[in-house]
């Protein structure tokens, strides 16, 4: 017979290895498409960004429609500013969150709505955050302020924190618990000086990621924080911000606010990929050496 | 629990504890509390708007802040098409990327590249927005659209003049911003099957593929499905950059090449011009709805995603 069940196999072997390599192909250029975004938004904020900056950027402050030059010097300290009010009410309130699902609440029915919530927290978008800030403190105080902003901040960052504190205090062996409670400790000294303590670092790492997040966001701070083209005299006063101020830029009709808004973009950029880096590697190390003991 | 088997008696608990749990447990609440915060605040602001709107708010598709007549229809619209579109590009590349980086690439480089492709979600949603308006937009205009044009030009979706500018700009902006959620999930997902699977499918001589497509794919496909609906969320909520390259207008067009408006982007655009209450309910009202929507999926897909790393942790359990 000349179509042999051999010849079959060889046959349907030849399609299927042709097949292979096609998908290895198709799965290669998957993996490009999505790294060339990367490379270009990369090229383009360093091309464009690098050029743009001067000291002026750094110490100036925006000039009126129709002048050159100027700077962002009030926006640097204006996210500065946002972010420490942020991180005043996230921090605290997200450890608190993390040390009460890894030490009270591993199982209970209490701690599996609040994971829920924290998860749900963690996927709405920022803007409504924003909206939610703004009809719960900027319509009753009838101004925007960097109070709101700060707070804004602060709630996206809750969820981040939380589950970074309760992973990392998940890793601590209980027989550090129990050791510190045998020794008369009352418990709540064991996990602040012994079981937070211990897990000081990391934690701080985790801290600083979800600053790197927020450090960027702007849809949550056009109607609580707002924007400002001077020094803001107060924190009951609207603020300024690295991110809006690169929007409010980006959607003008001017050459040189373009040019500007990829300097700030080049600075906002460098800001969170150097936390990004810096952090990740930190944690990877630390994350290794715990689990090596 | 160890504090469970120690069994203290109430009274020799230290004073302190119940202070410290208490407040810990109180914070916690608070985080639900916060959330229920969120829904009824935007219903009590939006409640003026949906009051006189009726269901109009969300079937009319006219918009006009001058007549104080508000329908959402074409911001609705807009926000599917454009979510859709990134979901389309996005869940194909991400998958790709995902098993190209845990079957194929050596561990060294699929380190390198999975952490670039991580990095896409650490640049931030304006500097996405402000790459989109001078450098996406054009190429669409100049490149792309008239190409589509010129060859699909028969189909709805790629008539009109290129804008550059619009839905098509939109739909590729998000695929990007979302490709980094799936594909680290599909990674992980990829990544909780055990070994011995892949032995075996290599052993009955399947080629690469074809391990990939039996041991992989198949067994985690409600997981990629979570994953995907995951980003979904991510898309429907995503505001800045969508709004610096879809061109905020609000009409319902079915070629991609047109301008539109998203829920998110018709509140960020138009929070600073609203300056009757009833615009401000209207706008607040299409920000309860996204709300509402947004904790729909996100649910979901955390079920999904529970499921299929189950489903993982299972197999994972049955080997041994």
């Amino acid at each position: 017979m000349k179509h042999s069940f051999t010849d079959y196999i060889y046959r349907s072997y030849r399609k299927r290895k042709v097949i292979n390599a096609v998908m290895y192909v198709l799965l290669s250029i998957a993996v490009t498409l999505a790294i060339i975004p990367l490379l270009s938004v990369f090229g383009y904020v360093i091309v464009q960004g690098m050029p743009a900056l001067n000291l002026e950027f750094f110490t100036g402050l925006p000039k009126p429609v129709g002048e050159i030059g100027g700077g962002m010097a009030n926006a640097l300290v204006g996210t500065c500013t946002l972010v420490l009010i942020a991180s005043v009410v996230g921090v605290p309130w997200g450890i608190a969150v993390g040390l009460y699902l890894s030490e009270y609440g591993k199982d209970g029915r209490l701690s599996s709505i609040v994971r829920f919530c924290a998860d749900m927290l963690a996927s709405i978008p920022s803007i409504i955050v924003g909206l939610f800030v703004y009809a719960l403190v900027v319509l009753p105080m009838k101004r925007f302020s960097a109070l709101a902003g700060g707070l804004a901040l602060g709630l996206l960052m809750i969820p981040t924190v939380s589950r970074t504190t309760e992973e990392l205090l998940k890793m601590v062996p209980n027989h550090i618990r129990e050791a510190g409670l045998a020794l008369g400790l009352p418990r709540w000294k064991v996990i602040l000086w012994i079981v937070l303590k211990g897990s000081r670092g990391p934690i701080t790492t985790g801290i600083m990621l979800s600053i790197a997040r927020i450090a960027g966001e702007t849809a949550p701070l056009l109607f609580t924080a707002f924007n400002n083209r001077f020094w803001q005299s107060g924190l009951d006063q609207p603020i300024s911000s690295l991110p809006v101020q690169i929007y409010t830029y980006a959607i003008s009709p001017y050459d040189d606010w373009h040019r500007q808004a990829w300097a700030g973009a080049f600075v906002l950029v460098l800001l969170v990929f150097m936390i990004n880096i810096i952090t990740r590697l930190i944690f990877a190390a630390t994350i290794r050496k715990r689990q090596e003991s | 629990m160890y504090c469970k088997d120690i069994k203290l008696n109430n009274r020799e608990v230290h004073r302190g504890d119940h202070v410290f749990s208490l407040a810990l447990k109180l914070s916690a609440i608070g985080l639900a509390v916060l959330l229920g915060l969120v829904g009824i605040f935007l219903f009590r602001a939006a409640l003026p708007a949906i009051h006189t709107q009726g269901l109009r708010f969300v079937t009319s598709s006219v918009w006009d802040p001058v007549q104080d007549v508000y329908g959402a229809m074409p911001v609705i619209y807009g926000t599917v098409v454009s979510s859709f579109l990134a979901i389309v590009i996005a869940t194909p590349l991400s998958i790709g990327v995902a098993l190209f980086l845990t079957e194929i690439a050596p561990r060294s480089i699929g380190r390198v590249v999975g952490f670039l492709v991580e990095m896409l979600a650490a640049i931030p949603s304006v500097v996405y927005g402000l790459w989109g308006i001078f450098v996406l937009a054009p190429w669409l205009r100049r490149v792309v659209e008239p190409a589509l044009g010129k060859t699909l030009g028969f189909l709805p979706f790629f008539q009109g003049p290129p804008y550059g500018v619009g839905m098509l700009a939109a739909g590729i902006i998000l695929a990007i911003m979302i490709t980094p959620t799936i594909s680290s999930i599909s990674r992980e997902l990829f990544n909780s099957i055990p070994h011995i699977q892949r032995e075996g499918a290599i052993a009955i001589g399947a080629t690469r593929w074809e391990m990939m497509r039996l041991t992989v794919l198949t067994s985690s496909k409600r997981g990629i499905i979570g994953a995907t609906i995951l980003g979904l969320g991510r898309a429907l909520g995503e505001t800045m950059a969508v709004t610096m390259v879809i061109g905020n207008r609000h009409e319902v067009s079915a070629s991609l090449f047109a301008p539109g408006a998203t829920m998110a982007s018709i509140i960020a655009n138009e929070y600073a011009e609203a300056t009757s209450d009833m615009h401000l309910s209207a706008l607040l009202g299409v920000g309860l709805a996204l709300f509402l929507v947004n904790f729909t999926i996100s649910s979901i897909a955390r079920i999904f995603i529970s499921r299929g790393f189950r489903w993982g942790a299972i197999r994972n359990g049955a080997k041994g």
